[in-house]
């Protein structure tokens, strides 16, 4: 089934940043999109698969690694390790982690169908190694079993996982961007998951007629007619996929100066964020949002930018304070930026 | 072309009526002229022959198509498909069984106990609902399955028990099968659907027919875009089932009718002027019917009207359709309407149904489950050393495993609150205070909790168990207070709760929090002695059910009878004067362990 374009989703502009910051630098450490029914939340997810670049994958090995080997390297048995090996482009793996998912197609567990009628004893990868150097999409994270949520942040930490279960052991890389997506009224999502996620936000239901009107429109349009619909906003697709291959490609070049990084501990140190992660976090969000907007350093606007996303969820719980903790952010960083700079 | 632009085929025009029977036929044609973009029926009623007749309609207008009834309590793999063990151990090679979901492909699914779906049974028919096609990963199966799917939901629940929002938010149409203009002989099937399916892509739907939806839905407070929708999709149908190549206003009459009215959160103010006609089905004449032929005289149909009477149109035709109960909670300001509450009952259910958290090699024990699968995977490596030549799988005491469920750790959380009386609105603070402060302290424990103010004469159940905060600041910011002090009513009403969680495999704790000063007899009475020895009796039986108790005393200064009334409660008494939220949570969050060890 074909999916509905990315450059085609009316507003959630936060949320599009989000996914595009997370494109551009995948170990930003993923993206958790909670908010109300309706809103397009897993389309704009799935949306974006179609917009990733290719990447370079090593040729005929089970995960697609990376044919330098970088980062992590790959499993004995890679071809690129005997370095012989041929390069292949792919596109970027977006891979759902459906509810329902058992453990095994998750981790990977031994080829029942290979030991049923062999009698080999062989390793039947899972979702994990699907989703090494991409995304693994996760909706309503917030109903995931719990034994399931513990597995992925240990791999998602690691950039690593570890199969020991009937007899086979295998090691192998999965690094990949976890993105999250629920409602918070069927349930709340665990705080130590809650941490893990580089960018958070909450997409609401737009309120101007307008806006609504559009996004009717859009998506009868494209219900009736996926073929025609997507035609219109070839253009704009592949235009975005360029910028998305440029900003990555300049990522390394865009400057981080030392004020920069004050600032970015200044906001911090106001909102009382718990550890580093949240300034690492900031500045890697900030570096991507510069790259994407050409620009050669980290200025102002960009923090401003991401703050919110960054920062929204790494605040000590003010349980039920009615001032939400996108408020609190705004208003620290109001207090460390000035107030309302002009958008840049 | 049949019966399409001389008569309507329901023998009713499309817009003029749209109550009674004739209003549930044609959510059922208009469904099954586009079951898949229209999502379903959501049929609130009891095991009802009127209900079985409309399932029945709809399957026969529906037409040859794949029709499944789910199990209750279906599982997943029945669901969405796995490894068939019998098969697999015959033939000695993975064989694998479609679930439920892609056998309905193309067809109809039909959900008895709507109100009781487990949130994992919910999601898979969400994501089914939205894509028509599911990802799979289980057992040793990968695929992607199409399952292009109508739902029928038999929601049973009563009350504050009702389907789960996520499918609510995805059908159309919402019938209530109680409705009082439902009573009295059905009329004859309707015909015309198959033309109309076969029309539908062919309807064209304006910008200002999609934007007078949208505002019908925004003045109507309808949070989900999906409402929106869904009216205008139903608006096409109707259009198609009419004959007619564009939705015109009598269709977004109709859509509004069946769709965004029973969703309505809040009544327009063309409403509130002019008594609704589903108040008074009554007035509903059918032999007036005949006697107006002419479509629709308000609106000339074909020439576009004006943006702004299309709007009217909507609004009017959605506000007419706002079930009369609903309109008096709307009308009354009671946050709690029907089409918001009930929830958290249905969804805590599936955690504390114990939820499967991996394997352990061992032999199954009385009680324990053994993981057929996980069981056959174990062995499966050893087949060929086991078996010499051909012969089915073998399976020693070695190769068991057995399910691990999650422990059920999980407390309730019942704070019982007076919110009588003029101290109520500080007194009530303090407790949304304490609730919110355990809540918050819970959240990391999983654990739920609940909330009950008794007030005038009776208990009101103000926070269904949720282990929400979004839901809880929702539900707690709406609460009021005043009345007399009707303590038997809540403490019954605790107990009754407290039962339910154990029930539910929960352990309740209750907190009581009231100055002691009961005032109303159970019977209503506002007899201060027998409601004093009514108090005491409610306590005595909620303490014979061995549950965990606390009791705040609320009181300026702190008397005998609130110390009398903890003691007929076996509960632990602490004045609140000397505590704060953080005390609270701390006392509560020690019963509870106490509680579960």
């Amino acid at each position: 089934m074909a999916s509905f374009p990315f450059t085609a989703l009316v507003g959630q502009d936060e949320l599009k940043l989000a996914l595009q910051i997370a494109t551009v630098d995948p170990n930003i450490g993923g993206v958790l999109v909670f908010g109300d029914r309706g809103t397009g939340k897993s389309t704009a997810i799935r949306a974006l698969a179609q917009l990733l670049p290719m990447m370079r994958v090593t040729e005929g090995c089970t995960y697609p690694c990376d044919p330098r080997l970088e980062g992590l390297g790959c499993v004995p048995e890679c071809p690129a390790l005997s370095g012989d090996a041929g390069v292949a482009e792919v596109p970027v793996p977006v891979v759902d982690l459906p509810l329902g998912a058992t453990e095994d197609r998750v981790v990977g567990a031994l080829d029942l169908e290979a030991a049923l009628t062999r009698g080999e004893r062989r390793f039947s990868p899972g979702l994990l190694a699907r989703a090494h150097r991409g995304f693994l999409y996760i909706d309503e994270v917030n109903l995931l079993p719990d034994h399931l949520v513990d597995m992925l942040l240990d791999v998602a930490a690691s950039g690593e996982n570890v199969v020991e279960r009937e007899g086979v052991s295998v090691r192998h890389p999965a690094r990949f961007v976890l993105i999250g997506s629920g409602n918070p009224e069927e349930g709340e999502l665990r705080p130590q998951l809650l941490d893990r996620f580089g960018l958070s936000l909450e997409v609401r239901t737009p309120q101007e007629v307008p806006t609504r009107v559009e996004v009717v429109r859009r998506r009868m349009a494209f219900e009736d007619d996926p073929e025609t619909f997507r035609a219109r906003f070839a253009d704009d697709e592949a235009a975005l996929t360029t910028r998305l291959s440029e900003a990555k490609a300049r990522l390394g070049e865009v400057e981080v100066g030392d004020h920069a990084v004050e600032r970015a501990s200044a906001l911090c140190q106001a909102l009382g964020t718990d550890g580093l992660r949240g300034e690492l976090t900031l500045i890697r969000a900030a570096r991507a949002a510069a790259s994407l907007a050409g620009d050669p350093a980290i200025a102002d606007g960009h923090l401003r930018q991401v703050a919110p996303l960054a920062l929204r969820h790494r605040l000590r719980r003010a349980v039920l304070e009615d001032v939400g903790s996108t408020a609190r952010v705004a208003k620290a960083v109001a207090e460390v930026f000035g107030e309302e700079a002009p958008a840049s | 072309m049949s019966g399409a632009a001389g008569g309507e085929p329901f023998g009713l025009r499309a817009g003029e009526d749209a109550s009674g029977w004739p209003r549930v036929q044609r959510a059922l044609a208009l469904f099954a002229i586009d079951p898949v973009g229209l999502g379903g029926l959501w049929i609130r009623s009891g095991p009802d022959p009127r209900r079985e007749a409309v399932v029945a309609w709809a399957k026969g207008l529906v037409g040859d198509v794949p029709w499944l009834r789910l199990p209750s309590h279906v599982t997943e793999d029945r669901l969405l498909g796995g490894l068939a063990l019998a098969e697999t151990l015959e033939r000695g090679r993975m064989i694998h069984e479609r679930g439920l979901l892609a056998r309905a492909d193309g067809g109809v699914v039909v959900a008895p106990m709507a109100e009781r779906l487990e949130a994992n049974v919910v999601a898979a028919l969400g994501a089914a609902l939205d894509r028509g096609e599911l990802v799979v990963e289980r057992e040793g199966l990968a695929a992607r399955v199409h399952c292009r799917l109508g739902l029928i939901a038999l929601d049973e629940g009563r009350e504050d028990e009702a389907m789960p929002a996520p499918l609510r938010d995805r059908l159309a149409f919402p019938l209530d099968l109680a409705a009082p203009d439902l009573r009295g002989p059905r009329p004859p099937a309707p015909e015309g659907v198959a033309d109309a399916r076969a029309r539908l892509a062919d309807v064209a739907v304006s910008g200002a027919a999609v934007e007078a939806l949208v505002k019908g839905a925004l003045a109507l407070d309808i949070p989900s875009l999906r409402a929106a929708i869904l009216a205008a999709r139903a608006a096409r149908a109707n259009a198609a089932l009419g004959g007619r190549a564009e939705v015109v206003a009598e269709d977004l009459e109709m859509a509004a009718r069946l769709v965004l009215g029973p969703r309505a959160q809040h009544v327009p103010e063309t409403a509130e002027e002019e008594p609704p006609e589903d108040e008074t089905p009554e007035e509903e004449m059918p032999e007036e019917r005949p006697n107006d032929p002419s479509p629709s005289s308000e609106e000339p149909p074909e020439d576009g009207p004006a943006p702004e009477a299309l709007d009217d149109v909507v609004l009017e035709a959605a506000a007419s359709a706002i079930p009369a109960g609903l309109l008096d909670a709307l009308r009354s300001g009671s946050t709690r309407s029907a089409a918001t509450s009930g929830q958290a009952g249905a969804l805590g259910k599936s955690d504390a149904g114990g939820r499967p958290a991996g394997t352990l090699a061992m032999t199954p024990r009385p009680g324990q489950r053994l993981n057929v699968v996980e069981t056959l995977r174990a062995a499966a490596p050893w087949q060929k050393l086991r078996r010499r030549g051909e012969g089915p799988v073998q399976v020693r005491k070695s190769d068991f495993r057995v399910t691990r469920f999650r422990q059920k750790t999980e407390t309730r959380v019942i704070f019982c609150v007076d919110a009588s009386g003029s101290a109520a609105l500080r007194r009530l603070a303090e407790a949304k205070g304490a609730v919110e402060r355990v809540l918050a302290d819970c959240y990391v424990r999983r654990d739920h909790v609940a909330m009950l103010a008794f007030r005038g004469s009776g208990a009101e159940l103000v926070l269904p168990p949720t282990r929400s905060l979004t839901r809880a600041r929702r539900e707690l910011a709406g609460m009021a207070g005043g009345g007399t002090t009707p303590i038997a009513a809540g403490l019954d009403a605790a107990r009754a709760l407290a039962l339910d969680a154990r029930r539910r495999g929960q352990t309740p704790l209750v907190v009581v929090m009231t100055d002691g000063r009961a005032n109303v007899a159970r019977d209503g009475r506002p007899d201060p002695a027998a409601a004093r020895e009514d108090a005491l009796t409610s306590a005595r039986a909620l303490r014979s059910e061995g549950i965990a108790c606390l009791f705040l005393d609320t009181a300026p200064r702190p008397r005998p009878r609130g110390r009398a009334l903890a003691e007929a409660l076996g509960a632990r008494y602490l004045p609140l004067p000397y505590l704060d939220a953080a005390g609270v949570s701390r006392e509560v969050q020690g019963l509870a362990r106490a509680g579960v060890a």
